[in-house]
């Protein structure tokens, strides 16, 4: 019986999503980590609202890229380790399908996850509530970007056994113009003025990524494992 | 017609040509150099404002876009070894992107040495000096990239699929120069967007890059040789080479 690449999404999708669950521990540590670094922040400066304040945007965003960098080590190296993304490769199909599916799985286990504690760790940061919707909008654009830009970087470094720094050393470049504008529009919602601008800018930085990255990625994935 | 560039494909042929095309290079590239240095830092006026020190531009502006060339190089190199399997695109890949990381490092030194007399200070987060740093570190992931797989042949397809992955960045940062500028205004920035040169600036100007386009071809050529070489080591034809 055929399977349609929608079935082999939705499969994939399915697998990746209970095996996170079952690893609620991996799970929670990027949070963690995002929680506890941005703690840091506060505790080191002197605590002065205003000099927080401008600080927030940058911290919140850095924070997030080192916090989804932490998880997207394991994005394909343990179906690499044991076998199961050889048998997805040979399975015959489209590997784009595939890597669309778990780095969505990824996103949605770590970005929307990272969505949820944001605004606890902006109140802690002293951002005002207003501008929360445009923090959240751009948080959640960006780690989706993230994400995709992530699965290049993990796809290029999964047969290495000491890729995590090299997974660094490859995405933070890329994903610096994803800083600039994140960080942008947090600070202008801060500030009061219109960040629409800059969201705009990073959706379309996410749709370039979910369009192209899965290509790239993918074909990634074939010169590594072959 | 066309047979001349399907031996460019040929390891063997590419080795004897490099050979015979480096001395015009590098005679070319001493040649220029030399004429843009002379002119450039003797002969031609000091600026009105900036005086002696706007001299740097002689060697900071033939490195920076030498450095964009030498990544684009890399870039079509590795993807034409990558998608024909052209072994020859990953040696040229590779023999240019150390080439490259040093003309975005002399581009960011001399840059820093030329912000200090005249921005006060060595370094700015400016979109340009912040994009070309992400340059460098593009350089430095490709670079790493490939010396962290043990099998040569993986190593060269995954740092042309990186190198290929991020000139898609390029145009992208290079953009983002005009808007991080709206975002963070009043940077204070140098622009060299059309500069209203007299000839006696600017021909030294056009000699020297001509001269790096030269010289960076030369250094291809003997660092291209060299990684055939490393490449085909166990091949017949290199150690008839090594003897003769």
């Amino acid at each position: 019986m055929p399977v349609s690449a929608w079935d082999v999404f939705l499969l994939v999708l399915r697998r990746e999503l209970t095996l996170s669950f079952r690893r609620p521990d991996q799970l929670v540590q990027p949070l963690v980590f995002f929680v506890i670094v941005t703690t840091l922040f506060p505790l080191g400066l002197s605590v002065q609202l205003s000099l927080l304040r401008e600080m927030a945007p940058a911290v919140l965003w850095v924070a997030a890229l080192l916090a989804s960098l932490l998880s997207l080590d394991a994005l394909f190296k343990s179906d690499a380790e044991d076998g199961t993304l050889e048998q997805l490769v040979l399975s015959g199909q489209g590997l784009y399908v595939i890597v669309v599916a778990k780095t969505l799985a990824h996103w949605l286990v770590s970005g929307a996850a990272l969505l949820l504690v944001s605004p606890l760790v902006a109140t802690a940061l002293a951002i005002p509530l207003a501008a929360f919707p445009t923090m959240l909008l751009s948080l959640s654009l960006g780690t989706l970007t993230l994400s995709w830009l992530g699965a290049i970087g993990a796809g290029l470094t999964v047969g290495l056994k000491r890729g995590n720094v090299l997974i660094s050393l490859i995405v933070l470049p890329l994903a610096m113009p994803l800083l600039i504008f994140g960080a942008g529009a947090t600070d202008r919602a801060i500030a009061g003025t219109s960040a629409l601008g800059a969201c705009y800018l990073l959706a379309a930085l996410c749709v370039l990524t979910c369009t192209l990255a899965p290509f790239a990625a993918a074909a990634a994935l074939e010169v590594t494992l072959e | 017609m066309w047979t001349w560039f399907y031996r460019l494909a040929s390891p063997p042929y590419v080795y004897r040509v490099a050979a015979l095309w480096l001395p015009w290079l590098l005679g070319g590239a001493l040649l220029t150099i030399g004429y843009g240095l002379i002119d450039g830092l003797v002969f031609a006026p000091p600026d009105y404002q900036q005086g002696d020190a706007f001299r740097i531009i002689y060697v900071h502006a033939p490195s920076a876009w030498l450095s964009l060339f030498a990544y684009v190089t890399m870039a079509v190199a590795g993807g034409i070894g990558l998608i024909w399997r052209i072994k020859i695109g990953h040696a040229v890949a590779a023999a240019s992107a150390p080439i490259g990381a040093s003309f975005t490092l002399a581009a960011l030194v001399t840059g820093s040495l030329w912000g200090r007399p005249m921005w006060g200070t060595y370094w700015a987060w400016d979109p340009r000096l912040t994009s070309e740093l992400i340059l460098l570190f593009l350089y430095v992931g490709v670079m790493a990239l490939r010396s962290a797989f043990d099998d040569p042949n993986r190593g060269d397809r995954a740092a042309a699929l990186l190198a290929v992955v991020g000139v898609v960045n390029v145009p992208i940062i290079h953009f983002s120069v005009v808007w991080w500028n709206s975002l963070h205004q009043g940077a204070t920035v140098a622009k060299l967007g059309k500069p209203q040169m007299p000839g006696s600036m600017l021909w030294p100007l056009l000699a020297m890059l001509l001269g790096f386009m030269l010289f960076y071809g030369a250094v291809l050529c003997i660092r291209l040789r060299g990684e055939v070489l490393n490449r085909e080591r166990q091949s017949a034809w290199v150690r008839e080479a090594i003897k003769s």
